[in-house]
């Protein structure tokens, strides 16, 4: 039901362990968060304390990781096992950590520039591949750790201090990105909609595979106000995806069906604010699996013997 | 071969085999197969050095490759001998030409007095030069005939190594059964064919024109284990799973893509997995991934997917992650000359990643060191939580030796994680060195540890203090002090004192430790000193200096501006020491022997040939049983 299910165990000591409390907010809350004031992410960070604290989950099991930028900075914030990696790297440093050590729960934050920009080939590739993760990415179209620099996803026209008359370049759809290169659940979240942002969390969690969520989270200090549009308190609309229930009912024809690659493309060709909610899913076969499935044929084959005996047994045909 | 065969330079005429080959007693011989790469002239060759391992003799091959993609002009050189081989050796005895071009390009190679054996084909010799002895075989021709009359010239190779099989008096039951292995999951017709080819290379009735063949002298090992025949490439891939590598990422690059063709193949049978990334970032990302979470693993390239490694490299230093990291080293800078031979990473190994980072660099000496080497950079990354960087090369990795098969019981490090609960856990202790605690176990206080790459406490968390990004920054290089005082002092091969000390490192161990055996015959008072440890360097090696007037570095690199090997600089910043100097070059090419001499006793000159059999045996320091620990080995403490 969570990722790792399908670990293949890794020896944890059996040592007399003392009973576990239920997990809490103040048991995973750690340093006071540097984010601006009014910045979209401690929102995001509420909500995954909320989740984590819904789903009791074994706190040493928890690994939150993170690339460079603003929302980056978000391990540090969450106490459990994590780390603070590189620009853009994040998303082959989870993948180690989840293909071997299937029993953690493998959680990643970042933002646009570090997944869209300097780690979007590494986004495709974990997509592709299917590597077990839940993926967090807070979109705020701009870069606000260095300062209001144009972004992948800042739109075209967007003053900043490289693009001074307006931003030129045409902006990365993330939907149309992660659908392309294969991303196996693909949702997309406004960090105002707490609830919204909850579900998707806790969907991406369930799921099997590479989960990316996209979250517009607002930026106060370079790109105000930019998400408005779709945030009710502020006079927009929040349109959220109708999934089919397969129902058999005339209104559920209208539905969208989340297993429809070409559906969730032309969701994503929508302008923009868009629409919420989860574009695609599916169950293909996760990497951790096909590659578990070789692990255990390859085992099978040397008869389960012993490493020793494994290694030993080339060497005497090389002799 | 030390004696004139007795031949006819003329073309030996395929009949009436002479009965009475008289057999000779040899102790060395360097046969040199020259062909183009797609003519399976390395596979004729391994077959030679597998047999030469199997009979319990030792062998060392070199071989080039052409950096095209359909092949081009190869050699594979191959020297057996009864004793202990060090280098491949500077001139054949024995030549084996295949096309017009390999006998121009090589028989400047073939010492005097040595036998030329052509393909009569494809080759005209100028018999004129009575230097040689001639072989005529028509090689291409008998081939086609033999394998039942199609025009492809298939089996040439095999076709040789009858030849070379009947003229070396080699065991011919033994040099079947490793065709048989070799092709066995192939095709059965396959088998049949090479088989076939192998016989008539045999039959044919080269005593026409030899009238000697040679045998091998048998000399028992002194260590009586068997002997195993791999490639350096194999040797550091088998190393790495002794050491308890389990996991590990990589991306295709000559000439490290056969280390992790056979970690992706080898590790599932052990449960682990070896990851193909879609870049040399991804990769290295990839494995330090899988230490963090707890096995330890390996990345590696050559020098341009290093280069794109640097920055995570440097994150390893910072988070202490520990990590391997195999550079096998070709020709740079850039794309440079990706399948020839050079030693001219070691900074960028030292240094290569921004701010202070330092990491462990070590460098095996031979394909048999490349075992040993892994294992114990396994053990120093794990106990000193850090990334260690492996520097082999082109030659070793595509050399093949045969070398005492090791005692693995005494070996295998078990890789499991220790996931035991914690009361307590600081990652970044300051006066101590740090060893984490992999995610998954419990800290029973509730402050769970961080990996950082900012500058961070001891907790893990940022600070912009500057006394602790000082106390943060010696910490991280005190423990590289700390290994330098555990890493024994090597051994000096030949004079303990005297005019003048060969220090190297890596794969020119061979002809450096023969180079100075035959300086010594010729009564210079010269000693070597091969470095396996290059950062950080073994305390004590002053008092080895101390000894020798000159100190000279023997490097297949560049002197740089200021006119010193990387070696050189670095043991001229560390000694401040006038008297290292250094013999560098950067042709692509492994050193002849000769080469050094001449190039470090200038105008003197030796005897070409004849080298003593009596290099010193090289010291696997640190990789002794007694030295390897599982991985819950006691950490020392109190280290500032």
């Amino acid at each position: 039901m969570n990722k790792g299910t399908t670990g293949n165990g890794d020896g944890g000591t059996a040592v007399a362990e003392p009973p576990r409390e239920k997990l809490t907010k103040k048991a995973i809350t750690a340093d006071h968060p540097t984010w601006c004031p009014g910045c979209g992410d401690f929102a995001v960070l509420a909500a995954f304390y909320k989740v984590l604290e819904k789903r009791n989950l074994e706190h040493e099991k928890i690994v939150t990781l993170a690339g460079i930028g603003c929302s980056s900075r978000f391990p540090y914030f969450v106490n459990g096992h994590g780390a603070h990696y590189i620009h853009g790297r994040a998303v082959p440093l989870a993948s180690g950590i989840s293909l071997a050590r299937p029993d953690l729960h493998v959680f990643l934050f970042g933002g646009d520039g570090d997944g869209f920009s300097i780690g979007g080939n590494h986004l495709d590739h974990g997509a592709r591949k299917n590597i077990n993760m839940t993926y967090f990415i807070m979109d705020n179209f701009v870069y606000g750790l260095t300062k209001k620099q144009t972004s992948p996803t800042s739109p075209i026209g967007f003053k900043s201090k490289t693009d001074p008359t307006g931003a030129i370049d045409q902006p990365v759809n993330p939907m149309k990105k992660l659908i392309s290169a294969g991303a196996t659940f693909i949702a997309r979240t406004h960090a105002t909609q707490v609830k919204h942002m909850m579900e998707m969390i806790d969907r991406a969690f369930d799921h099997q595979g590479f989960s990316v969520i996209e979250c517009l989270s607002e930026c106060v200090e370079f790109f105000p106000d930019v998400f408005d549009p779709a945030d009710p308190k502020k006079g927009g609309s929040f349109e959220v995806i109708q999934e089919k229930k397969w129902d058999n009912t005339p209104e559920d024809e209208l539905r969208h069906d989340v297993t429809d690659e070409l559906a969730a493309y032309k969701l994503a060709q929508l302008p923009f604010p868009g629409v919420f909610g989860v574009f695609y899913q599916s169950d293909r076969p996760t990497k951790n699996a096909l590659e578990k499935k070789w692990i255990q044929s390859s085992r099978e084959k040397t008869g389960n013997a012993s490493d020793l005996e494994i290694l030993q047994k080339t060497f005497d045909r090389m002799k | 071969m030390s004696e004139r065969p007795d031949t006819a330079a003329q073309t030996a005429a395929p009949n009436g085999e002479r009965a009475d080959l008289r057999p000779e007693n040899i102790q060395d011989a360097v046969i040199r197969l020259a062909g183009n790469s797609q003519d399976g002239i390395q596979t004729a060759g391994a077959f030679l050095a597998r047999l030469a391992g199997r009979s319990d003799h030792d062998v060392m091959t070199y071989m080039t490759i052409p950096s095209t993609i359909s092949g081009g002009p190869s050699i594979f050189q191959v020297r057996i001998g009864s004793g202990e081989v060090l280098s491949a050796g500077d001139e054949a005895d024995f030549l084996v030409a295949f096309y017009q071009h390999s006998y121009q390009d090589h028989i400047d190679f073939l010492r005097e007095g040595g036998v030329l054996l052509y393909d009569s084909d494809n080759v005209e010799p100028n018999l004129d030069d009575k230097r040689f002895f001639y072989v005529g075989v028509p090689i291409t021709g008998l081939t086609i005939e033999a394998l039942g009359g199609t025009a492809r010239d298939k089996g040439k190779n095999i076709f040789v190594l009858g030849l070379i099989a009947k003229i070396f008096n080699l065991d011919v039951d033994k040099l079947k059964k490793l065709i048989t292995e070799k092709f066995a999951s192939k095709d059965e017709s396959i088998v049949n064919t090479a088989l076939m080819a192998f016989q008539a290379g045999y039959a044919y009735p080269v005593g026409n024109v030899l009238a000697k063949h040679y045998r091998f002298e048998h000399i028992p090992r002194p260590s009586g284990r068997a002997q195993i025949t791999m490639d350096g490439n194999q040797a550091l891939a088998y190393g790495l799973i002794a050491g308890g590598v389990r996991y590990g990422a990589g991306y295709p690059i000559t000439p490290w893509s056969s280390v992790m063709e056979t970690l992706r193949r080898e590790l599932p049978k052990y449960g682990g997995i070896f990851v193909q990334a879609e870049d040399e970032l991804a990769s290295v990302s990839i494995a330090l991934g899988c230490s963090y979470s707890g096995y330890l693993a390996v990345t590696g390239s050559a020098g341009p997917g290093i280069s794109l490694k640097a920055e995570a490299i440097g994150w390893a230093s910072m988070a202490e992650i520990p990590l391997i990291v195999c550079n096998i080293q070709r020709g740079g800078p850039s794309t440079g000359l990706p399948t020839n031979v050079e030693q001219s990473d070691l900074h960028q190994a030292i240094f290569g990643s921004h701010g202070d980072s330092p990491r462990v660099v070590l460098a095996p000496s031979s394909v048999e060191d490349c075992f040993y080497i892994a294992i114990e950079a396994a053990r120093i990354a794990r106990k000193y939580s850090t990334p260690v960087f492996i520097l082999s090369d082109t030659s070793l990795a595509t050399r093949i030796e045969a070398f005492d098969e090791p005692d693995l019981s005494k070996l295998m490090v078990n890789p499991k994680p220790d996931l035991t609960p914690r009361q307590t856990f600081k990652p970044y202790p300051i006066d101590q060195i740090t060893q984490h605690v992999p995610p998954g176990t419990r800290i029973l206080d509730g402050k769970y540890p961080l990996l950082a790459g900012l500058e961070h406490d001891e907790m893990g968390h940022p600070t912009g203090s500057p006394k602790l990004h000082m106390a943060m920054t010696a910490k991280r290089r005190n423990k590289l002090r700390k290994l330098a005082e555990e890493i024994p002092v090597p051994e000096v091969y030949g004079d303990q004192e005297g005019d003048m000390l060969l220090a190297g490192w890596g794969s020119t161990y061979g002809p450096i430790h023969d180079a100075v055996a035959m300086a010594r015959e010729n009564g210079e008072k010269v000693g070597a000193l091969h470095l396996r440890h290059l950062h950080p360097l073994p305390n004590g090696l002053e008092k080895i200096f101390e000894k020798f007037k000159r100190i000279v570095t023997v490097e297949m690199n560049d002197q740089g501006v200021y006119g010193f090997g990387q070696l050189a600089t670095i043991l001229r910043a560390r000694y401040c020491e006038p008297k290292i100097t250094s013999f560098t070059k950067t042709d692509g090419l492994t050193f002849r022997v000769k080469e050094i001499l001449d190039g470090v006793f200038k105008g003197k000159s030796f005897a070409a040939r004849h080298i003593p059999r009596e290099g010193a045996a090289i010291v696997h320091a640190g990789t002794a049983p007694e030295n390897v620990k599982s991985t819950r080995e006691v950490v020392p403490q109190g280290v500032g």
